[in-house]
């Protein structure tokens, strides 16, 4: 059986993981490279690199880093963040990325995703959606969640998904740092729309919103979360002993 | 020296680090010289069979991992690199492989229980099928990393380890210098560098 997987996001910005950390036994807390490899022994299952720079600078700086991370770290990485054209793709995918997730590069450009799939196969689109519920349906949120698009979420993300989008990331802005659990009813309503695999993200608070979040829906893929683990309120392999012993497959 | 092979398809970064990381030299090469020169190959891929069989071909590097695999010289083919060893593929229309093992390559949808989402995305568990030096380093039921929308299929003469993702698939083969993973042991974290070093090591005196 397929496990569960648990996938902890990296913020960051002028080569530092931004977000305070608090790890014992890591003489520094921010460098990627170093909470990488922490959470890649502790059982993370992928990482999600998020580049939240804006200069062209800091991106470069951005791409030193992954390739970094890329030589030591040997599980499933994926980039995110600045992601607009083919040749974002192709930047980071040189540098060890396995995955590349879109999100306002689609809304700008519907033709990005169909695009990189026909160029890098499907299994390296990911599309990612901010999605907040608005005069009584699910809508897409751009810049970081601030605007409003007008587009129906899960229309969208079927056609992210026909377009060749491998996996989607939901971002629910309704449940994202409320530390209240998962937004069920969104993400039981895209895994009931598309058939490739649906990331949870946005509201992980305990350990008991992720053992609801798997038994609520049996065909999620995957649980994304990013203060609660590096905060440290979540360690992410008593996370998995306690999954384990809720019958919730993971690897251990 | 192990060399992997480039014909223009996929990211062989990591693979190559993760050779780098278990203390193998590894070039990525689509040089004849070096690959008449390496220990062994490993034979990568991402993306669509047709395309990757065309650039294989059209790269000259067919005609390599054959004359290659002729010697005995032992070759891994890792993902679609393991897929492009059958005989031939049903991605989009029909397609030949190196058919350096018996088998073919279907794809999961239609064939698989309701409900199952395709890509089979994630870590699953590796069930042996027959011995294999391979796994020496690794156990039963350890976890690797598996992207794929296409598996094989009949191709029992060579199944080492088969993965359950509904129905069983083809995760690993092995027939002599032939060797191949559906996962990507260069994603599989420590079991998956353990396979790799089982891979490098062996024959070695």
């Amino acid at each position: 059986m397929i496990t569960k997987r648990i996938i902890p996001c990296l913020d960051v910005k002028n080569g530092r993981v931004v977000k305070g950390v608090n790890f014992k036994g890591l003489s520094d807390v921010s460098s990627p490279t170093e909470l990488a490899k922490y959470y890649s022994d502790n059982g993370a299952d992928e990482l999600v690199f998020y580049d939240i720079t804006a200069s062209f600078e800091e991106r470069k700086l951005f791409t030193d880093i992954l390739k970094e991370v890329a030589k030591q770290i040997f599980i499933p990485l994926t980039v995110g963040g600045g992601i607009n054209t083919i040749e974002d793709f192709d930047r980071v995918l040189k540098c060890g990325a396995d995955k590349v997730s879109v999100n306002s590069g689609a809304i700008k450009n519907p033709d990005l995703i169909r695009e990189a799939a026909e160029k890098y196969g499907n299994q390296c689109v990911v599309i990612s959606a901010d999605i907040k519920r608005k005069d009584g349906e699910f809508r897409v949120f751009s810049k970081g969640g601030r605007e409003d698009t007008g587009i129906e979420a899960i229309g969208w993300i079927k056609k992210c998904v026909e377009n060749g989008a491998g996996e989607v990331v939901v971002n629910s802005i309704d449940t994202d740092g409320v530390k209240n659990g998962f937004d069920i009813e969104m993400l039981k309503a895209v895994c009931k729309a598309v058939n490739v695999p649906v990331i949870a993200s946005g509201g992980a608070g305990s350990t008991e919103d992720f053992i609801e979040l798997f038994k609520e829906i049996p065909d999620i893929g995957a649980g994304l979360a990013a203060s609660v683990f590096h905060f440290g309120e979540i360690e992410i392999s008593d996370l998995k002993k306690e999954l384990a012993k809720n019958n919730i497959i993971v690897r251990v | 020296m192990i060399a992997i092979i480039d014909y223009g398809v996929g990211n062989l970064f990591s693979l190559s680090s993760s050779l780098k990381a278990i203390g193998e030299e590894a070039v990525v090469t689509n040089d004849i010289k070096l690959i008449e020169k390496a220990d062994k190959l490993i034979l990568p891929g991402v993306g669509a069979f047709a395309d990757a069989a065309k650039k294989l071909k059209e790269s000259g590097m067919e005609k390599a991992v054959r004359a290659e695999a002729a010697k005995g010289k032992d070759i891994m083919g890792i993902c679609l690199g393991m897929q492009l060893l059958f005989e031939k593929s049903f991605e989009y229309g029909e397609h030949e492989g190196l058919g350096l093992l018996k088998g073919q390559v279907v794809s999961m949808e239609g064939r698989l229980p309701k409900g199952l989402k395709i890509p089979h995305i994630g870590w699953n568990a590796l069930h042996f099928r027959k011995e294999s030096g391979l796994f020496k380093y690794i156990n039963e039921n350890d976890c690797v990393y598996f992207v794929h929308s296409y598996y094989a299929e009949n191709c029992d003469e060579s199944l080492i380890a088969s993965t359950e993702y509904g129905i069983e698939m083809t995760a690993a083969v092995e027939l002599g210098n032939i060797k191949g993973c559906q996962f990507h042991p260069e994603k599989s974290g420590n079991v998956g560098l353990k396979i790799l070093k089982a891979f490098c090591e062996e024959g070695k005196a």
